[in-house]
């Protein structure tokens, strides 16, 4: 117990925290603005591996680790707009396409790697970059802060600037206004000229944007190679995340942290002696546990306002 | 022939024209990065017929396919996007193996205890997710989703602790008893008594789903869940037992296919039968009399491309792309949308026509 | 005053993808600055028409004329932007937003990049301000009564610039009160030259306000005439394409003993709102006892509750003597109890299912449909065979899935089901809603079949025509509770009717005490 404590009560887990939650922050965040145009993007898990396996290749290629995130950005938005085209202008039934852009994902990337490296599991014989770690300024002066908020790959802090923008692009934009309006009712947005399905296509571009970033972070940040299917349910815990959140910016990048929190927890009990299969099972336990929290805490909150009214009407 | 037939032909003519694609867009990938493209191509789709045994893999490893196109068949059917039939099948895979290790019993029983085992960690592990939905409506799908890998670590730590076979390199079971094993249809192949079971179990499925009255309540549930409570179905009642039976299939298939293919449990990670089996039950429109059909195409395919893997420069994985394709353009509405509107607005003029006339 | 045509439209036939021709050579002529009612029965076409000429749907042939100039409708984005706005049935209108943001949406003001919110109250406040209607920028769409989100919808409209206002149904949804004002509002806007159509099938409000009026019947334009010159009988007749039977022949009730019995029940949804305050009342075999009331009012939860649709509530239910909390809706169908729910598409039919299908769902697991454990088939599709032919379903057949009927045939499906194997109460919610007349005679006089057959029936309906001719007793709901009771309905008089339905007048508990009977 005593060891438990010593971890959580680290500089060293608040700052892991930060690290693990980066790439469920790009996709949640991506989650979130599909939802509120009423698409779920069930993709996201294979967006962000064909983006990692992007990153990892064109920063090889290129000697360039920005060129690697750009190929990875890039990616992320194709494989979105294939995505999109299927189920918004084929429309086809949107779970589905999503699940089987994750089939497609995890194959093709096998498929892709072994055709440019001869290797079906891990990209090591490439010698792909990292995007670059940022000492920020004042703030790695401060004590204990600093060790947990500065020297975090840059895309960590880009992962939280992307919370900014999905803040802004839904509350304050036109874009927003049209992505939310066509989520809610569809047929009003149509009505005044607001095409459900170009809004819908939009979000799912951003989403493939960020989606596309995450991937990025986690050959390019989190690890420096890709493996076979190294997203491992990131996408989908980040569409539990948006679900928690009920629909806000600030509600999913709560959630987000939350399971962040889980998943550094259970790297860091990995030391102790827990059998490690039951570790790695902590972050898809806590997501499945988090959506029951969810709908108990949602349930409780109707039953109160019912008998709340009950006695006021009585 | 009416509106109706027209909309019928259409379904069978979308999924014919989605398959023949996907194989097009598949071989087009294959000609590309292929230094010997006619030899990949003839391994990927004349291979499994060009022997005997290369046919009998076809088929043996259509059984877990079929099992798990059942099962995700009826669940679908009552409108639940429960996906946890990969971690169904995988951890009953695991169970079995351990019994099948570590338990002393006669060859018969031995054989009936690994199967009930199998189908029992089945139903649990499908039924979670219906749980959970129906006691706090948590989504059933990112649920099973998660839980399939809950369920790949909770395998291997089954596998793990109790069977593991530490003279080797990677994670495997010790090896089964004699016992514990099916008994072969085909000398020289590797066909088991499984093959039997899913043919009875497609046959049971089928006159289930259509022939009777729980049948009826399924795919009534799954069109029109208001209407089912309200013409007096029990709504939950069957909603659940259709992931109960969605769950004994994939875990009886799990079990089978260890114990019939298997001498040890050799998985390293997911098998992804439980997706295999979705696609299968799209293209089989929830019919279990046509998942045999999807599942033998599968089956062949995957065997193309594993041999084509073994005799060419093309990757085994090329099939992800046919599977992902057949999906999409099976499930697009709009996908030759124009066309039966077109057929449909003709024929309804006729008709039009036709009582104007009289 | 005769002024030019403004807009027409000419050969127009519009096929659903199902097949169903809603519209067939339909010709339509607006003048500039009349109120021009569109009048039909529903399933007439009027919508559809409406929805070509707003560019929500493609027609497959005809041609479409505005200010003396051929043009392509293909969005209604495309119809706003000529000047013509429409007024759903269901609003368009986005709940969580505010007014203001509703009102611009889609031509959104901006400023350096952001959507600029000062700008688009102003733009409110203004239009708002020169049409007279009122409004708040800053509530809620959600927070708003049905009557100012149909002041919203129109003040969308004007805001683009719109001069021919298509308004499909507008009082369906209104409050007398809110009624006579959107009728000030309309003829303020006619004052300042705006052309409006005004979709409806009542009578009385077409006479009121509109100035020539386009029949619709059967997917074909009847007729056009002044409004002044026609009368109501007159439309009906063209509407109906006969003279409306305004009475059924009925033979008087002999009412037995309560077959139905409902004791103080309440009943609370789940927001929290009281739905159904302390109702008692009950239905006799062999008589028909209507519900009258304006629509949601607790009618659709009383059928429900009685149903067992819906539980947790308080008070008691009997039927036949026997109380029905703990039972579950099978049960209590068992207890000879049928049901016609008032959202046919929700509840009545399984769409995409075939009609045999849909008959069976009630029964498929008796005995008699049953050879051991499997479905005997045979012994379905005579059952189904029959009752198609009985009840007059058209259907390719009894595999057609049922979406591909019309209205009035799904409600024939609906009505088989519920009608056949000898009923004891019946829960006819909305049983003629949507349908043609023709079908919905139909309907009536099965009910007065069954009613002759001692069964119980209590109908619900907002049609007060209906209501009157079929029933032996009223009830009247108003706010969830019992606000009146006849028992003789063909003493009463309509307009009395009325005012217990808005809320003017109410009975005190021992008047409408009348409505329970012992059993």
């Amino acid at each position: 117990m005593k060891q438990i404590f010593n971890i959580i009560f680290s500089t060293q887990f608040f700052y892991s925290i930060l690290r693990i939650s980066t790439p469920i922050m790009f996709a949640s965040m991506g989650a979130l603005i599909t939802s509120r145009a009423g698409v779920i993007n069930i993709g996201l898990e294979g967006i962000m591996l064909f983006a990692a396996l992007s990153g990892v290749i064109f920063s090889a290629a290129s000697g360039s680790a920005w060129a690697g995130f750009l190929g990875a950005v890039v990616t992320g938005v194709l494989i979105a707009v294939l995505m999109s085209y299927v189920a918004l202008v084929l429309k086809s039934h949107i779970t589905l396409t999503g699940i089987a852009i994750n089939m497609f994902a995890s194959g093709s990337t096998v498929f892709i790697l072994y055709l440019v490296t001869g290797d079906k599991g891990i990209s090591s014989s490439l010698a792909s970059k990292v995007m670059p770690v940022v000492e920020l300024p004042l703030v790695s002066q401060i004590p204990i802060v600093g060790d947990i908020f500065s020297g975090h790959n840059i895309l960590t802090y880009l992962s939280f600037l992307g919370v900014l923008f999905t803040y802004i692009l839904l509350n304050k934009t036109v874009v927003g206004l049209r992505i939310r309006a066509v989520g809610e009712n569809e047929q009003a947005a149509l009505s005044v000229g607001a095409k459900p399905v170009k809004y819908q296509f939009i979000a799912m571009l951003i989403s493939g944007v960020l989606a596309g970033m995450g991937g990025a972070y986690m050959s390019m940040g989190y690890v420096s190679w890709f493996s076979r299917d190294m997203v491992a349910g990131r996408g989908f815990i980040a569409l539990a995340a948006q679900q928690l959140g009920q629909g806000t910016t600030l509600g999913t990048m709560s959630a987000t942290l939350v399971f962040g929190m889980a998943d550094a927890l259970a790297n860091n009990l990995q030391a102790l002696q827990m059998p490690s299969e039951f570790v790695q099972s902590i972050p898809y336990v806590t997501t499945i546990v988090g959506l029951v929290v969810f709908s108990i805490a949602k349930q409780r909150k109707e039953l109160k306002r019912i008998r709340e009214n009950n006695s006021k009407t009585a | 022939m009416n509106s109706k037939t027209i909309e019928k032909r259409f379904d069978v003519i979308r999924t014919i024209l989605a398959v023949i694609i996907a194989l097009l867009i598949a071989l087009a990938v294959i000609v590309i990065v292929s230094d010997d493209p006619m030899n990949a191509l003839y391994n990927f789709l004349i291979g499994p017929v060009t022997n005997a045994r290369r046919f009998a893999n076809v088929i043996e490893l259509s059984i877990p396919l079929m099992f798990c196109g059942l099962a995700v068949s009826i669940m679908f059917a009552a409108d639940q996007s429960n996906m946890a039939s990969e971690g169904a099948f995988y951890v009953s895979c695991a169970v079995t193996s351990v019994i099948a290790v570590l338990w002393e019993l006669p060859t018969f029983l031995h054989v009936i205890v690994c199967l009930a085992a199998g189908t029992i960690t089945g139903i649990i592990i499908m039924c979670i997710p219906a749980v959970l939905k129906a006691k706090w409506q948590a989504n059933e799908l990112v649920s099973s989703l998660m839980l399939n890998y809950i369920c790949l670590y909770m395998g291997n730590y089954i596998i793990r602790t109790r069977v593991l076979d530490t003279s080797l390199g990677i994670t495997t079971s010790l090896g089964f008893k004699e016992t514990a094993s099916l008994p072969n249809l085909i000398p020289g192949t590797r066909l088991h008594l499984g093959l039997l079971f899913v043919i009875l179990a497609v046959i049971l499925c089928y006159i289930m789903m259509y022939h009777t009255g729980l049948g009826y309540a399924i795919r009534t549930i799954g069109q029109n869940k208001n209407f089912a409570k309200y013409a007096g179905m029990g709504v939950g009642g069957v909603v659940l037992l259709t992931q109960v039976m969605g769950g004994a299939l994939a875990g009886f298939g799990g079990a089978t296919e260890m114990i019939g293919m298997y001498n040890r449990f050799q998985y390293q990670g997911l098998p992804q039968y439980g997706f295999d089996g979705m696609l299968i039950a799209i293209m089989a429109k929830y019919n279990p009399a046509l998942v045999p059909v999807a599942a033998i195409f599968l089956a062949y395919i995957r065997t193309g491309a594993d041999i084509m893997n073994r005799t060419s420069d093309v990757p085994y994985e090329i099939i992800s792309v046919i599977q992902s394709a057949i999906i999409m353009l099976v499930v697009a509405k709009m996908f030759l949308n124009n066309l039966k509107h077109k057929q449909i607005v003709k024929y309804s003029k006729m008709q039009m026509e036709k009582k104007e006339a009289s | 005053m005769q002024t030019a045509a403004i807009l027409s439209m000419e050969n127009i036939t519009k096929i659903y993808p199902n097949g169903f021709i809603a519209n067939k050579n339909v010709n339509f002529e607006l003048r500039s600055g009349e109120i021009h009612a569109l009048a039909g029965e529903n399933g007439a076409g009027k919508s559809t028409l409406m929805k070509v000429l707003f560019g929500e749907e493609r027609c497959e042939e005809g041609r479409i004329f505005y200010k003396g100039k051929e043009v392509k409708i293909d969005s209604p984005l495309g119809a706003i932007k000529m000047g013509i706005g429409m007024v759903h049935q269901h609003f368009m209108l986005v709940p969580s937003m505010t007014v203001a943001e509703n009102m611009v949406l889609g031509l959104e003001p901006e400023k350096a990049g952001f959507l600029d919110r000062e700008e688009a109250r102003k733009r409110t406040r203004e239009v708002s301000e020169k049409y007279g209607l009122e409004i708040d920028p800053d509530a809620r769409i959600r927070d708003l009564s049905v009557g100012l989100k149909q002041r919203v919808e129109i003040l969308k409209a004007l805001l683009r610039g719109a001069d021919i206002l298509i308004l499909d149904e507008p009082t369906a949804v209104l409050t007398p009160q809110e009624t006579v004002e959107i009728f000030q509002e309309l003829k303020r806007l006619k004052e300042l030259g705006h052309t409006v159509v005004f979709i409806s099938h009542k009578l009385g409000e077409i006479k009121e306000i509109c100035d020539r009026i386009t029949i619709m019947r059967d997917g074909r334009t009847i007729d056009v005439r002044m409004v002044n010159e026609v009368s109501e009988q007159e439309i009906s007749r063209l509407m109906i394409g006969r003279d409306v039977l305004l009475k059924t022949d009925k033979t008087q009730a002999k009412p037995g003993g309560a077959f139905l019995s409902i004791r103080n029940l309440n009943y609370t949804d789940a927001a929290g709102r009281k739905i159904l305050n302390d109702i008692n009342m009950t239905v006799r075999k062999g008589e028909i006892l209507g519900i009258a009331g304006i629509e949601g009012n607790g009618q659709n939860e009383l059928s429900e509750l009685v149903t067992g649709m819906k539980k947790n509530r308080s008070g008691q239910i009997l039927i036949d003597g026997k109380d029905i909390s703990r039972k579950s809706v099978r049960e209590i169908r068992e207890l000879g109890v049928s049901h016609i729910s008032q959202d046919r598409m929700t509840y009545g039919v399984a769409a995409d299912a075939g009609v045999a299908d849909n008959i069976m769902a009630d029964r498929y697991y008796r005995k008699e449909f049953k050879r051991g454990v499997l479905l005997n088939r045979k012994r379905i599709c005579r059952e189904t065979d029959q009752l198609i032919l009985e009840y007059g379903v058209k259907c390719d057949d009894r595999e057609q899935p049922v979406r591909m009927l019309s209205g009035g045939n799904m409600q024939k499906v609906v009505v088989a089901r519920e009608f056949s194997g000898d009923p004891r109460l019946v829960i006819a919610n909305q049983p003629t809603r949507g349908i043609d007349v023709g079908a919905a005679e139909f309907v009536h006089k099965k009910l007065l079949e069954l009613r002759d057959k001692r069964a119980a029936i209590l109908l619900i309906s907002a049609d007060l025509t209906e209501i009157i001719n079929l029933s032996d007793s009223i009830v009247v709901l108003h706010d969830g509770a019992v606000a009146a009771y006849f028992e003789d309905a063909k003493t009463i008089d309509p307009v009395e009717l009325g005012e217990y339905m808005l809320g003017i007048k109410k009975m005190s508990r021992e008047q409408t005490g009348g409505a329970v009977h012992e059993q």
